[in-house]
């Protein structure tokens, strides 16, 4: 009885202890993959941690595990994460699935604007179904695959004058993705300083998204569509298109003259890798590194410069990046949301940027002094223009795994043409829409 | 009077207990005991076993759980068997096992012979050539992957050393007609000691009297061999081989360490095709026909395998 007593006491005071003391603080878990920007969110958080008594940990996972662990984390209605900084490619199924948090109505409440930041980043981080204002993402780091290169290499006068003399015109950086194949047919095997280079690290990898990535960059500059009509599904003709068939035969061939040895399974770890280690002229990457690129002190500073993914018949370049989102099996979504309204303040996003991140806030990119802030920073913005992204479908993680294995099968395994390649490509999506119910 | 083991136990059995078992049948105290090992099987075997098979025919996915499910019959079934990728990945196991067992049963019964005869530090060899199979398979996988670097790899340093092809001329783990063949050296080197020590046992338990009684006989060393050794250590080299076929069946982590299933799908493997279909894709109904698919292909190649091997004991 007494038992009783007491154990009624002690609900009846915490219960009012509850209803007279201002919300709590929480502990938020920010997931996000394992790079250089996520050091500079650390950084930037700990203002957060100040202004809002929250505390703040985090769950970095790295890139060739992040879809997979966060798409199981999410499938699964896990609490691990409050807040999650998910590829662009996810929202379609974070918003059918139930796992993102629609943000319209705070949006509304708080007075944040889509028209703030970058509409490419809207577009691609935030809406779905695409293009319509339903939101379930603040833009968070905007980025795009683009390129960089040994400026010292490329200033030397002996070098000059070799690439003069075989190709018959000035070294530089290319402009299309031919002279960038000839420029690194130039250099493969090339002796410099003792040492043999080659042209290009490209991406090649199998398991998560590397050789999508990579080859679209090509596919886009060509003037790839993946739909006849947008939002049509109808991809006999786009998808296999005679421009798509040529772009893939140029990637193949771009693998196959100027890519160091046992270049098969590259991503953005083997690029850096073999850019910092001297091995390579050129290689493709993230904008989100760049920033450490620059810095690195055996291959930043005056021997790096960076250029946009050249144009072929159209100017563009893969979408990178990710937006936040409030993850719908939180418990602590009030948190959650307060730390979203923090960072989209104009004034954390100039911050932002100056960390290392790469910000989508039009305050931070229309700012006159932005071109000049870093010197990859036009490039972004250049790249930003014509960005184009890979299906953003619920069925996301099918899609990509079909054109992984159907492109790894034609440019590594060397198995069939690229038409082939894009009619089973063709095939698979087909199958895919089909099982989804859209065709 | 000596008491009986049973007389023991029964008095060993406290007081309050025996009352309250007092009245059960002898078959009621055996289920009593076996219940709960019968509930976990159930629970953790048969009943995932019968839930698969019932997924097997639907288009479930458990990335979609508010979709509607709908049965579709022996569509699945259908799909995975004229599927070319399938038997691609089907054609990739069947080569991956039918290399690793001939090279690990060869490698591992010469190793046991050698092994078996008397010599100084005996000891020590068998400790040095089982180290391999002690690692985790993703450590091998590791560092097999390093060895294997075109570039700065010892293997191939070696291969060049002994047949003056330039090392970075070859990639074993991205070469199409190589990396099946770079997993089947990784896996033999690391299972074939296991192959070793059973067959090593199997040669151990011959006894001395039937090589003596052949040597009066005259028997060459030969048909010592054949007609002694082989018979009599054939049913541990068939378990040998029956646990390797099936662990390799399902081989999976050496895979994904070293190729990924590529270069392109080459080294794809049954497993790993699995995996992605079920993991990746989510396309959970699908997979679980895939995994009943594999199941029984296992389960009757190993029952057939399990009658052989039966035979051969009875000889």
């Amino acid at each position: 009885m007494n038992y009783l007593r007491f154990s009624l006491g002690t609900a009846v005071l915490a219960g009012s202890l509850t209803a007279t003391t201002p919300a709590m603080a929480e502990d938020l878990t920010l997931c996000w993959a394992a790079w250089d920007p996520a050091n500079a969110l650390v950084e930037l958080s700990k203002e957060f941690e100040e202004a809002s008594g929250n505390t703040m940990s985090f769950e970095f996972i790295p890139w060739p595990n992040f879809a997979d662990r966060m798409l199981n984390e999410l499938n699964s209605g896990g609490q691990l994460c409050d807040l999650l900084i998910g590829d662009s490619q996810w929202i379609g199924g974070g918003a059918e699935n139930g796992h993102y948090v629609k943000l319209n109505e705070f949006f509304d409440a708080e007075g944040i604007s889509m028209d703030d930041f970058a509409p490419a980043t809207v577009y691609a981080y935030s809406t779905w179904p695409k293009g319509e204002p339903n939101y379930y993402a603040l833009p968070a780091m905007g980025d795009a695959n683009g390129w960089f290169y040994r400026k010292d290499w490329f200033a030397r006068d002996d070098i000059r004058a070799a690439f003069k003399e075989q190709t018959g015109r000035e070294l530089g950086e290319p402009q299309t993705q031919l002279e960038l194949m000839e420029i690194a047919k130039f250099f493969q095997g090339r002796e410099i300083d003792g040492n043999t280079v080659y042209g290009v690290s490209i991406f090649t990898e199998r398991g998560s998204e590397g050789i999508t990535m990579g080859a679209t960059g090509a596919l886009y500059a060509w003037g790839f569509k993946y739909e006849n009509e947008p939002g049509s599904y109808d991809m006999e003709g786009a998808v296999n298109s005679p421009q798509a068939v040529e772009a893939l035969e140029f990637y193949k061939e771009l693998y196959d003259c100027c890519t160091p040895p046992g270049y098969t399974n590259a991503y953005m770890g083997e690029s850096l890798d073999a850019f910092k280690s001297g091995q390579v002229a050129m290689a493709m990457n993230w904008f989100a590194f760049f920033p450490g690129l620059y810095a690195d002190p055996d291959v930043g500073g005056d021997r790096i410069d960076f250029f946009v993914n050249p144009a072929q018949n159209v100017a563009a370049s893969t979408l990178g990046g990710q937006g936040i989102s409030v993850v719908s099996y939180s418990d602590k979504k009030d948190a959650a949301l307060e730390y979203i309204k923090w960072f989209a303040d104009p004034e954390v996003q100039a911050k932002w940027w100056s960390l290392g991140g790469y910000s989508a806030s039009n305050a931070v990119l229309n700012d006159p002094s932005f071109v000049d802030s870093q010197p990859f920073a036009g490039d972004f913005l250049e790249a930003m223009d014509g960005v184009q992204d890979f299906w953003q479908e619920p069925a996301y993680a099918e899609l990509l795994l079909a054109m992984q294995k159907r492109l790894h099968d034609y440019i590594v395994a060397d198995q069939g043409t690229a038409q082939e390649a894009l009619d089973k490509l063709t095939e698979d999506w087909t199958e895919i829409f089909e099982d989804e119910g859209k065709l | 009077m000596i008491e009986k083991p049973i007389e023991r136990v029964a008095k060993a059995t406290p007081t309050g207990m025996a009352r309250q078992i007092k009245g059960l049948s002898d078959k009621a105290v055996a289920w009593l005991f076996v219940g709960p090992t019968i509930f976990l099987l159930l629970a953790i075997n048969i009943f995932p076993l019968i839930w698969t098979i019932n997924l097997s025919f639907t288009n479930f996915r458990a990335n979609r759980p508010n979709r509607e499910v709908e049965y579709v019959g022996l569509r699945n079934y259908e799909r995975i068997l004229t599927d070319s990728d399938t038997w691609l990945s089907m054609q990739a196991t069947a080569h991956f096992l039918f290399w690793t067992l001939l090279l690990q049963v060869l490698i591992g019964f010469a190793l046991a012979w050698l092994i078996n005869r008397k010599f100084r530090g005996n000891d020590v060899w068998t400790t040095i050539i089982v180290l391999p199979m002690m690692l985790s398979p993703a450590v091998v996988g590791n560092f097999w992957t390093f060895l294997y670097q075109p570039q700065i790899g010892l293997f191939n340093y070696v291969v060049s050393f002994f047949t003056g092809v330039d090392p970075s001329s070859f990639d074993m783990l991205g070469s199409v007609d190589l990396a099946p063949w770079s997993i089947i050296i990784v896996d033999t080197w690391m299972w074939t000691p296991f192959v070793m020590l059973i067959c090593l046992a199997g040669l151990r338990s011959i006894p001395d009297y039937i090589y003596e009684a052949a040597e009066i006989d005259r028997a060459s060393k030969w048909r010592q061999f054949w007609t002694i050794t082989v018979p009599m250590v054939l049913p541990f080299l068939m378990l040998a081989v029956l646990f390797r076929g099936i662990e390799n069946f399902k081989m999976f982590d050496l895979v994904v360490q070293l190729t990924g299933g590529g270069p392109g799908s080459v080294t794809e493997m049954a497993s790993i095709n699995l995996k992605r279909e079920a993991f990746e894709k989510w396309r959970t109904g699908y997979a679980s026909a895939f995994a009943i698919i594999l199941f029984v292909t296992v389960f009757g190649l190993a029952s057939i395998y399990v009658k052989a091997l039966n035979k051969v004991k009875e000889r």
